[in-house]
């Protein structure tokens, strides 16, 4: 593991609640971005920006196309387009078909990433009912990253974390409580 | 393993080929997404090698032609993002209906969901008479699909949510006939609409316009070639005309951006000096 160049997260299904407990104990002066895909209903735009910028220091925003990618910075990907990470670390959309009935898809961002940050990349993939994220894990392992899931026992929806569990050699399993501090550690 | 079974390498080797080939231009394409796409094929046809793929690419005229539409994104639908379609019925269609002729162009028109929409509202603002949609895409087969003017039935279903919420007040199954798993349009509604191939890479402007809609193409171009693509726009634009981009696209960046007033809360833009 190098180091952490970009953390991204991926959830569905009770995965919100999981970022509004977590997100007011990140350090405000994080050294890389942090990414959120969390799947979510076409048109309820610019309420989830607003949501979690309520509850840290930090800048959030939803993610602009060819927006260069920075650190200390939480980007939301735009609902309903895919979100890609280009090998020169900015962000591309893309309005393809979904992938795992999803888009975004957490799969997609996640296997762009994993090239583009290779071993210096965490991903973390939070609660939700469907295997979105599973193989995108697979992905980041292959390229040297780090693949972290929320434990299946504290999920609301447990589906997620466990298919990843069951498919992917995990690096991490954080209860909720330990999410904030292992990210504030990540270097 | 899960790395990719096309590398970076690779994908710029293909797209050499269709540029020397075909003459075909894709290198200010954004690479993520083309690159997924190219791998996405790749494993959809069971390709065995990448000799064999490039091979297939450059030898035969039906794979190319395959190629070419699997790698470019061809997802729309009709009176997608309703609030823009709004936009268009009470605020800009109605400025060019004191015009006496109304040209607009549809870039990167795909299957033709969008151009049906546009001539939808079009008919219902009493416009379509005096109107002239000129829908293009790079891509041939899309265009022949989009003048057909069939779509699965089993979409009508969001059409018509869409289409309510875009401030259409007609029974939107009015505008269809049911034959099997498709809806079929009324002719008429084609009858103003002009499907033509044009490749906003290489093709150079064709007319003048009042109203150009390029929604959801420019994602796929680079910084570059998105601001080359914008000054044959604004050269294709009569002064006072209408550009309207997707959700998440922008002028803001380009040269052309100080020519330019935007519509509040909408991806429109006027074109004022």
């Amino acid at each position: 593991m190098g180091k952490c160049e970009a953390f991204i997260v991926g959830g569905s299904a009770g995965s919100l609640d999981v970022l509004l407990r977590v997100l007011p104990d990140i350090r405000p002066d994080i050294p890389f971005p942090i990414v959120i895909v969390i799947h979510r209903k076409h048109g309820a735009d610019s309420l989830l920006p607003d949501l979690l910028s309520s509850r840290t220091k930090l800048i959030v925003k939803e993610v602009d196309e060819k927006e260069k990618i920075v650190a200390g910075t939480i980007y939301i990907a735009p609902s309903d387009y895919h979100l890609l990470i280009e090998m020169d670390r900015t962000f591309s959309l893309d309005y393809s078909e979904k992938v795992n009935y999803s888009r975004p898809a957490i799969d997609v961002t996640f296997q762009t990433a994993a090239e583009a940050y290779k071993s210096n990349l965490v991903c973390l993939l939070l609660s939700g009912s469907n295997a979105d994220g599973v193989k995108g894990l697979k992905t980041v392992k292959a390229w040297a990253g780090k693949a972290v899931i929320q434990d299946p026992d504290s999920a609301q929806v447990a589906y997620m974390p466990e298919q990843a569990k069951k498919h992917v050699e995990i690096d991490r399993i954080l209860r909720i409580e330990d999410v904030a501090e292992f990210i504030n550690l990540l270097r | 393993m899960e790395l990719p079974v096309v590398n970076d390498e690779q994908v710029e080797i293909l797209l050499s080929d269709l540029l020397e080939q075909y003459g075909y231009d894709f290198t200010g394409y954004s690479r993520a997404s083309l690159k997924r796409r190219i791998i996405r094929l790749y494993s959809l046809d069971k390709s065995l090698s990448f000799a064999e793929f490039r091979y297939k690419v450059n030898n035969d005229p039906t794979y190319f032609k395959r190629f070419v539409e699997q790698i470019t994104v061809n997802v729309t639908e009709m009176f997608r993002d309703p609030q823009f379609f709004k936009t268009l019925r009470e605020t800009v269609l109605p400025k060019l209906g004191t015009y006496p002729f109304i040209r607009i162009w549809l870039a990167g028109c795909s299957t033709g969901e969008e151009a049906y929409s546009i001539s939808i509202v079009l008919k219902e603002l009493n416009l379509l008479h005096k109107s002239l949609i000129y829908a293009t895409d790079l891509n041939p087969s899309v265009l022949e699909k989009a003048a057909q003017g069939m779509f699965a039935l089993g979409q009508m279903k969001q059409y018509s949510e869409n289409y309510i919420a875009s401030g259409g007040t007609m029974d939107f199954s009015g505008y269809y006939s049911a034959n099997y798993s498709l809806a079929k349009f009324d002719e008429e509604l084609k009858q103003k609409i002009i499907f033509s191939t044009h490749n906003l890479v290489s093709d150079h402007s064709f007319n003048e316009f009042q109203l150009i809609l390029c929604r959801n193409v420019l994602i796929y171009f680079d910084r570059d070639l998105q601001n080359n693509v914008l000054g044959l726009f604004d050269e294709s634009l009569e002064d006072l005309g209408y550009l309207a981009l997707g959700t998440k696209e922008t002028i803001e960046f380009s040269q052309i951006n100080k020519k330019y007033k935007r519509l509040p809360a909408n991806k429109i833009w006027r074109k004022v000096s």
